[in-house]
């Protein structure tokens, strides 16, 4: 069988490219409980190239109730071995191999373990642990996401230093079509179009951007060189576009109505765009990387040949049109974002002698996918969580505390850190073991009310509901829950692997009482 | 002083089940019996076996429940194997919901599941009533709205139309497109069902033929051209059957020769595959979050254990990640969860003359209706046999078969027209006799 067949309906998504960076990427998962497991199982699915378990504890009776990957046989056995050879069975073109060891010993005494992964995944761990990887995973530059799942809640966060994106994939995006500044071919073939042609069936296939390119430039005469920008203005526009109807059933005028709102789109970049290329990341050297030094080509297309503008994505959507003229505007958009394109190619050539790297070590489709995803890009930056930890924004803490819609997420988000307050200092999770209930919850309570206290939060509270359900929760994996977590943190990493579409940035809490979980950003 | 619970595989789920929480349902009442009549006496139906099915079914015998059933029409095929992780390459060509009830229940002892390898409308409409709560694994938007009208018959109205919660029949349907999902909760009659809200789902667009005739533009274009015009003129007589390799083939090779002609360029055979099936991109990851919110949910609709989400969620994963649950509102008028249709009858018509009526009747255009009342079959289009059983009946006076009750429910089901598509589908019906007067009525209800 064709490995291609068995994935083709991830490749519709992610292609052959993001299916090769996968099926190189080596994996680390640090505890193999549901959380871990299910996170993995996703990945191994998606054929990515070799996981490596790591997990000290063997397998008990509790364990069969909410983990698919150990069963009756795997009872007294490594759980990391018993999870390890399910993994396999799933895919054999995975490399799945499993330590015999608690994830805690390797951060205390093996930091240099780490730094071989593409990707560590690290589940259930206790706030001390994650401070301590997050420092070793940063310093060897290898991605980490944390999944928790802890009764109803759990959580899910990414530290990398920074991740840049090309292929961003965004659901809806403006078509780059420049109606209202278009370029001198562009401009000639609308020009060679006749609007008041008498043929019906002529006129109703003239592409609406030939359409909305002569209105705009109509428009644009007759008003001092300014777009429509009121609102009066804009139907006044419309009206002009309906008034050259010649029938009922001219889609092309139609069309050009619906997407009148891309001739009055502003020209030059998003704010997002000119963060990126003023980002001091674009002033590039030696240790600069193939993304940035594009950026800094970009940025000098920008101020040159581009004159404002990113260079042209070349695609157009499709419209109603007559078959020659689709064909032959299709062409002139392609010709001016390849022309656009080797502008920035010896742009970057340029850029990379200078800095003494050799000129042509970023491939040139690399470049070609850059520029047509100009307008797209994306970087992510993740700070250190002890950062967050120590000195996390008073005025974000203070206002999700106080929105209803975040109440609860950002009360699980202190009460995880408080359980791990209370493990460290009673060795159990509050409420991981029967009786002694009402003693846990006011430990629980005291603990969250010193640590608000410490993060300056004065006077806030949780409400007792929230703390009496964590009691309740006592550390307790529940089967669903770890599905949904584990979910979550494959996706992540399928992101972050692929580098296509965009990375979560902060903290998920999941709620599972409602489903109003929140993404919190508290640094 | 803290105690360990002896070693239990349910040790994380007791915690939820058997102590007093805050944030619960109305009704729960923790507990031991809790725990053991969601293993003993809790039924859940799941309803397709392939990328949530295989996800709700390891979900669901991992949340407490030990009696539980799949169907599934479908046969494992190679491109299954990315997500429908109950599957192997061994198992090609075999029954998903076959396969996918044997592999669970060799991982987790103590559950069982009873898969059922065939069509949704194969089953009578009993067999639906029998479980607790439906979830659908379901990537139609057909097969959805047929199992929402089959849970929606079975709820009834008081006497102030008000629904009764002892006939409500909850759902909890998720759906996947990518990084993209939802999970919904449906309690007929609380809740809005897939019909108040079908709109969530919006027609596939079509290109128009005279596009595909005369302009083509792009590969799409081509690819449907050659499937939809180009076959029939060539190949006339014989169906075209996208599972035949050959045939797929066929249509590529003529995708290509149209679009040389027109100088368009795109046409790969994976694009052929995609448009023709109309391919939805799918992903383990995507599966395993939205089935896990959707047997979350009903865990929770069983035990009362928590809140429940209200009413839909949704899951997008494309540019960062967003979760948003929103709550719905019932369309008042829905013809599905409604009390049904009111149909007023003289005591006369024939049940031949009452099957012909609902196919001109304006808000229900269903055509070759096979009638159950009660349970009973009155008449039934298909299979032969009970055609033949029931034919005889056509000619009866429908108020006779209804056992002279004056007002009560029937089932239409049948063929749907609607928006020129037709669907298999379910309708309830308040049948009301005139000319029967309350004291009649009270008569038969005191003699029944
Ligand atoms: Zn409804």
């Amino acid at each position: 069988m064709e490995p291609k067949t068995k994935y083709d309906r991830q490749l519709r998504i992610w292609g052959e490219q993001g299916q090769a960076a996968l099926e190189k990427a080596s994996i680390c998962l640090l505890n193999c409980g549901p959380t871990g497991s299910e996170t993995l199982k996703n990945l191994v699915l998606g054929g990515v190239g070799s996981i490596t378990i790591v997990d000290g504890s063997k397998v008990e009776l509790g364990d069969l109730g909410n983990n698919f990957m150990v069963d009756e046989s795997s009872l007294g056995q490594s759980k990391a071995k018993c999870v390890c050879s399910f993994l396999q069975e799933l895919n054999d073109a995975v490399k799945a191999k499993f330590i015999e060891e608690y994830p805690q010993a390797l951060i205390d005494t093996n930091t240099s373990f780490f730094s071989q992964f593409t990707v560590v995944v690290a589940t259930q761990l206790v706030e001390e642990s994650m401070v301590k990887l997050d420092r070793i995973c940063r310093q060897a530059n290898v991605m980490l996401i944390f999944a928790r799942s802890y009764g109803l809640t759990g959580l899910v966060r990414i530290s990398v230093k920074e991740h840049t994106v090309i292929e961003s994939k965004p659901d809806h995006f403006l078509d780059d079509l420049r109606l209202n500044n278009p370029w001198p071919e562009l401009r000639g073939f609308a020009e060679a179009i006749d609007l008041n042609v008498q043929d019906p069936v002529a006129h109703k296939h003239i592409p609406y951007v030939v359409i909305l390119v002569k209105m705009a430039d109509e428009w644009i005469k007759s008003h001092g060189g300014a777009l429509p920008s009121t609102r009066e203005e804009k139907r006044e526009f419309k009206e002009l576009l309906k008034a050259r109807m010649i029938a009922m059933d001219e889609d092309n005028y139609k069309e050009a109505i619906d997407a009148s709102f891309k001739v009055f789109a502003l020209r030059g970049i998003s704010s997002d765009l000119q963060r990126i290329i003023n980002d001091s990341c674009a002033e590039v050297d030696s240790s600069s990387s193939n993304f940035w030094v594009m950026v800094a080509a970009l940025k000098e297309f920008i101020a040159n040949e581009g004159g404002g503008e990113v260079p042209l994505e070349g695609s157009i959507p499709d419209m109603t049109s007559s078959t020659e003229h689709y064909v032959n505007l299709q062409k002139i958009y392609q010709a001016k974002s390849e022309a656009d394109f080797h502008v920035i190619e010896q742009r970057a050539r340029d850029i990379l002698k200078k800095i003494g790297r050799d000129p042509h070590s970023i491939p040139k489709a690399t470049i070609k996918s850059f520029c047509k995803n100009a307008r797209k890009l994306k970087v992510c930056r993740y700070h250190l969580i002890e950062d967050e930890y120590n000195n996390p924004s008073l005025a974000e803490l203070q206002k999700y505390l106080t929105d209803e819609d975040y109440s609860i997420a950002v009360g699980f988000y202190i009460l995880l850190r408080a359980v791990d307050c209370c493990a460290a200092n009673f060795n159990s999770f509050p409420g991981q073991f029967d009786g002694g209930m009402d003693e846990d919850i006011s430990r629980l309570k005291s603990t969250a009310v010193s640590l608000l206290n410490d993060l300056g939060c004065n006077g806030l509270t949780l409400t007792e509901d929230l703390i009496n359900e964590m009691c309740r929760f006592g550390a307790a994996e529940l089967h669903a829950v770890a599905a949904f977590i584990g979910g979550i943190a494959s996706q992540e990493v399928i992101k972050l692997i692929t580098k296509q579409f965009v990375p979560m940035s902060g903290t998920y809490i999941f709620n599972g009482i409602d489903h109003k979980s929140q993404l919190l950003t508290l640094y | 002083m803290a105690d360990a619970a002896p070693p239990s595989k349910s040790r994380d789920l007791d915690k939820l089940l058997l102590r007093p929480g805050n944030l619960v349902g109305p009704t729960f009442d923790p507990g031991v019996q809790l725990r053991d009549d969601l293993q003993e006496y809790a039924k859940i139906l799941v309803v397709g076996a392939g990328g949530l099915g295989c996800e709700l079914l390891k979900d669901l015998a991992l949340s407490g429940f030990k009696n539980l059933e799949v169907i599934d029409m479908d046969r494992i095929e190679v491109t299954n194997l990315n997500r429908q992780f109950l599957f192997r390459l061994e198992d090609v060509g075999k029954p998903k919901a076959e396969v996918a009830a044997k592999r669970v229940m060799e991982r987790v002892s103590g559950v069982n599941i009873v898969p059922h390898f065939c069509r949704i409308e194969d089953k009578d409409i009993d067999f639906y009533s029998d479980f607790n709560i439906i979830a659908l694994g379901l990537d139609s938007i057909e097969a959805r709205s047929y199992i929402n009208a089959v849970a929606c018959s079975f709820l009834e109205y008081d006497s102030d139309n008000n629904p009764r919660e002892e006939t409500m029949k909850p759902m909890v349907d998720g759906g996947t497109e990518g990084f993209k999902g939802h999970a919904r909760v449906i309690v007929p009659g609380v809740t809005p069902c897939f019909e108040c809200t079908i709109w969530l789902f919006p027609p596939q667009v079509k290109f128009p033929l005279c596009t595909l005739a005369e302009t083509p533009r792009n590969a799409a274009h081509c690819i449907e051209y050659a499937h939809l015009i180009k076959w029939d003129e060539v190949r006339s007589g014989k169906a075209f059957d996208p599972d035949n390799a050959d045939h797929m083939k066929w249509v590529y090779d003529e995708a290509v020769k149209r679009a040389e002609l027109f100088g368009i360029p795109g046409v790969t055979y994976s694009l052929t595959q995609g448009v023709v099936k109309n391919i939805i991109p799918a992903i383990a990851s995507t599966n395993a979050i939205i089935s896990a919110a959707c047997a979350l949910e009903t865990l929770k609709i069983a035990s009362a254990f928590s809140k429940t989400l209200s009413n839909y969620l949704t899951y997008n994963g494309v540019e960062g990640l967003h979760t948003k649950v929103t709550e719905f509102v019932k369309d008042k008028d829905c013809l599905v969860c409604g009390p049904g249709v009111l149909i007023e009858l003289d005591t006369t018509v024939t049940l031949q003359e009452f099957i012909d009526m609902l196919e001109g009747h304006p808000k229900l255009l269903i055509s070759k209706a096979s009638i159950t009342y009660h349970g009973k079959n009155l008449y039934m289009q298909a299979p032969p046999v009970l055609e033949e059983m029931t034919r005889s009946n056509l000619n009866l006076p429908l108020y006779d078969l209804m056992d002279k009750i004056p007002k009560d429910i029937l089932h239409a089901i049948g063929t749907i027209n609607k928006d020129n598509k037709k669907s298999s589908g379910l309708r309830k019906l308040r049948v009301d006799f005139k000319g029967i007067d309350g004291i009649t009525d009270m008569d038969m209800a005191g003699g029944a």
